[in-house]
């Protein structure tokens, strides 16, 4: 650290009497230095803590609201931030059968769960295919998707509604129904994992396939236990992303409330009943689910960072 | 890069020329191999034996004669189902795929006798189509197998076995076999839905002709012209402002977030700052928790009677509520600030990644050249990050033309305007205003318009990256 910061910290002088050059070190220079970057840094921290306070506020803010008691106080928005008694009125809603949220609650867990596990082995036969594999037609699935990908998704909404419908699975088959949507496409989401494949080195394949084993033992035997990190990206991806979707969701279950997720129930209370008793509920409701996902997020973080960083690199 | 783009636009009608050219060359090619397979087929009737003969009429029957179960029954039942499905289902949709259904639904003393319903007619009259095309394929593979076991036969060898067969499929055809159902996904809940959309665009399907109780049918490019119309509080000059918006909007979300992430990015990487974690944890939240729940309570901190407004107003601050969501300018920049909010973690992790990549030593000569910390940034961090992550901000910007999320969580479209047709508000995106046309006011044909014209501008832009970034398409290079 402190040779770094001498270096530059040379002033040359050309000593004409002498007909030398000289370097000359300034002592208060490399003070001002050390001073110049001790301001830097503290203005940095100001910086970094207001930003955290922004990026923070709001979920502080949720799971104050949520303790806020519907029944002495106010359950709409009020014009006060802490609650003037903390209760778990709103929590305690939440596990009455009335309020449909268990409910909604596993739909959301089971779509979650299947997906994860069947999109999971979607993505990861795709993927290997296209980065392992030369066969023909292989550069033509590769335009497809890419071509498929740029159709904005909402657009076969009402088409796919009546395919669902064709096989009943809207309404009370919802849940089937969401799952298979999720799922049936999946296959096209394989860049991610196909640009990790691309990097394990293609010698492995070769030299198994040399002593005589087959694909499917290469993939099984040799790349699915090097390939870790993207197994759980991809887990963790699948298993996060129905939790999220209102638009199909809402679309399919369609007037049926045994056959919402949470985040149809949850906008629901938001937005089409009755704001004033339903805020601190949501409050409660989003804190009930932000949880789990939080946890597990940030325990599987470093797979998504490796995930979310090689994509961009690799585009 | 200005320069290349300046290339690329110079280039086009040479380029755009050329890939006709190719075009003609494929189309050529086509026709070409059509008639190599006919000559094909027709050889293989007149030189084959009885066995292969009949093949032509039933399917698999030669592989059955010549002791290839397996794939015999396979055919054969192939065909079966198809001979069932177009008798009995798909053949009728089909006869009347051309006009969408003549037969209207009438109600006569309370008992409803449905006629024709154009919905399903268009969706099996494609399905049909794929069938037919599929059989036509399965059935020239079936002539080929003949061909080929009748060569082997000849030259004294032995054909595979069902067993063989089933051995394949985890060696040499083993994509095949992991292909097989992602495939079919694809195609059942991509493909087949986006063709019945793309020609829902060329029909007049909307409220006031809704299946089963109405047909509709085909009405040309008309809904086209609906929708690039110009004048008036119509249809066309909405389209034109969405879409200004629309672009506006992907283009503050892309860079904004991008140079505001770098620089969060750069701050907490700094050499000497401390609980690096901490920070990148904190920022990380926002991705971590479902959108539906932050966003959805970001937009009531934001709303008139919101928390934001009212500690506002007791601070004495301001007088009346600031119009976040009420105001068509305010509301947009009120979503762009807060789409920043959202943005940045992710930049933040991706600027992490490629800031740790840049050589020390490249930093190291700068300083002795006695660079300071903005010229550093501007000769070594920014070229270094837009070099590698290039392609990444061209696909963020197609993302963000269709983050629909955002929008719709947030403002929902609105405010909503005198001005602008269909529903559309100012905040909305095409996306969500496609949306809106789908659910709200079943106007399918015009929303098919419209994502066809996303399809385009993205297409576009796609080309544009494609042709600019050689290692998007190097693709053997990287491996």
């Amino acid at each position: 650290m402190a040779k770094e910061d001498r270096i530059p910290e040379v002033d040359i002088v050309v000593d004409h009497k002498a007909g030398v050059i000289r370097e000359v070190h300034p002592p208060h220079k490399l003070r001002s230095r050390k001073g110049h970057e001790r301001r830097v840094n503290a203005s940095i921290y100001v910086v970094l803590t207001i930003i955290s306070i922004i990026w923070l506020a709001p979920f502080v803010f949720l799971v104050l609201q949520s303790f806020r008691s519907y029944i002495t106080e106010n359950g709409g928005m009020v014009s006060y931030l802490i609650p003037k008694q903390f209760s778990l009125d709103n929590y305690r809603f939440l596990f009455q059968p009335e309020s449909q949220y268990l409910r909604w609650y596993t739909n959301t867990l089971i779509i979650a769960l299947v997906c994860a596990v069947i999109q999971t082995i979607m993505v990861l036969s795709v993927s290997y295919v296209l980065s392992r594999m030369r066969f023909r037609g292989r550069r033509f699935i590769m335009n497809m998707i890419l071509v498929l990908g740029m159709f904005p998704g909402f657009l076969t909404m009402i088409a796919l509604y009546f395919l669902l419908k064709q096989l009943g699975l809207t309404q009370q088959g919802a849940i089937p129904g969401l799952i298979l949507i999720y799922v049936a496409s999946s296959g096209m989401g394989y860049y991610i994992s196909k640009g990790f494949f691309d990097t394990i080195p293609k010698s492995l394949d070769e030299s198994a396939r040399i002593d005589g084993a087959t694909r499917f033992y290469v993939f099984k035997r040799i790349i699915m236990p090097l390939s870790k990190p993207i197994v759980i990206y991809t887990i963790l991806m699948g298993f996060m992303g129905p939790w999220g979707d209102y638009v199909f969701a809402s679309y399919v279950a369609f007037g049926k409330s045994e056959s919402y997720n949470v985040a149809v129930g949850l906008f629901r209370w938001m937005n089409t009943r009755d704001l004033q008793g339903y805020f601190t509920r949501f409050c409660a409701g989003g804190v009930l689910v932000a949880i789990p996902i939080t946890i597990l997020f940030f325990i599987l973080q470093r797979y998504y960072v490796e995930g979310v960083t090689g994509g961009a690199v690799k585009g | 890069m200005a320069h290349k783009f300046a290339r690329f636009f110079i280039s086009l009608p040479g380029r755009l020329v050329r890939g006709l050219l190719t075009l003609v060359s494929w189309i050529g090619a086509f026709f070409k191999k059509i008639g190599s397979e006919i000559a094909d087929i027709v050889q293989t009737f007149v030189h084959g034996d009885w066995k292969t003969r009949v093949s032509y009429v039933v399917m698999g029957f030669g592989s059955f004669a010549r002791g290839q179960y397996l794939r015999g029954i396979l055919f054969f039942l192939f065909q079966l189902v198809f001979n069932l499905y177009i008798l009995f289902f798909g053949g009728s949709y089909l006869a009347k795929l051309g006009t969408l259904g003549t037969v209207q639904t009438t109600t006569k003393n309370r008992v409803t006798t449905y006629g024709d319903n154009s919905f399903l007619i268009l969706l099996y009259g494609i399905l049909t189509i794929f069938f037919i095309i599929a059989f036509i394929y399965t059935w020239r593979v079936n002539i080929k197998q003949n061909k080929i076991s009748e060569q082997i036969l000849k030259s004294g060898k032995k054909l595979q076995s069902a067993k063989d067969d089933l051995g394949a499929m985890a060696d040499s055809q083993f994509h095949k076999t992991l292909l097989a159902l992602p495939m079919l996904g694809i195609f059942m809940f991509t493909v087949l839905p986006i063709i019945f959309m793309v020609l829902v665009a060329f029909t007049n399907y909307d409220y006031s002709h809704q299946p089963p109780g109405k047909l509709f049918t085909w009405v040309g490019l008309s809904n086209f012209k609906t929708m690039l119309s110009v004048g008036g509080a119509n249809f066309g000059s909405t389209f034109s402002q969405v879409l200004l918006w629309t672009l506006i909007w992907a283009f503050f979300a892309t860079f904004l977030n991008y140079f505001l992430g770098m620089m969060v990015a750069i701050m907490i990487n700094k050499r000497g700052i401390k609980l690096k974690k901490m920070w990148r944890t904190i920022l990380v939240m926002t991705i971590a928790i479902p959108q539906f729940v932050s966003l959805l309570y970001v937009s009531k901190m934001f709303a008139a009677d919101g928390l934001i407004n009212t500690y506002l107003l007791k601070w004495g601050w301001i007088d009346k509520a600031l119009p976040f969501w009420t105001d068509g300018t305010w509301a947009r920049i009120t979503i762009i600030v807060i789409n920043i909010w959202i943005g940045i973690p992710y930049l933040m992790l991706i600027a992490t990644g490629i800031l740790m990549n840049i050589p020390a030593d490249l930093y190291e000569s700068a300083r002795i050249d006695g660079a300071n910390a903005m010229q550093t940034y501007a000769k070594i961090t920014l070229p270094y990050m837009l070099f590698v992550t290039g392609p990444y901000l061209l696909t963020s910007f197609i993302g963000n033309i269709n983050n629909f999320n955002v929008i719709f969580l947030l403002s929902g479209g609105g405010p909503l305007s005198m001005e602008l047709a269909g529903n559309a508000g100012y905040t909305d995106l095409l996306i969500t205003w496609l949306y809106k046309m789908t659910v709200n006011d079943t106007n399918y044909k015009l929303a098919a318009v419209i994502g066809i014209i996303v399809f385009i501008i993205t297409a576009v832009i796609n080309l544009t990256v494609y042709n600019l970034i050689p290692s998007v398409r190097n693709e053997e290079d990287f491996q």
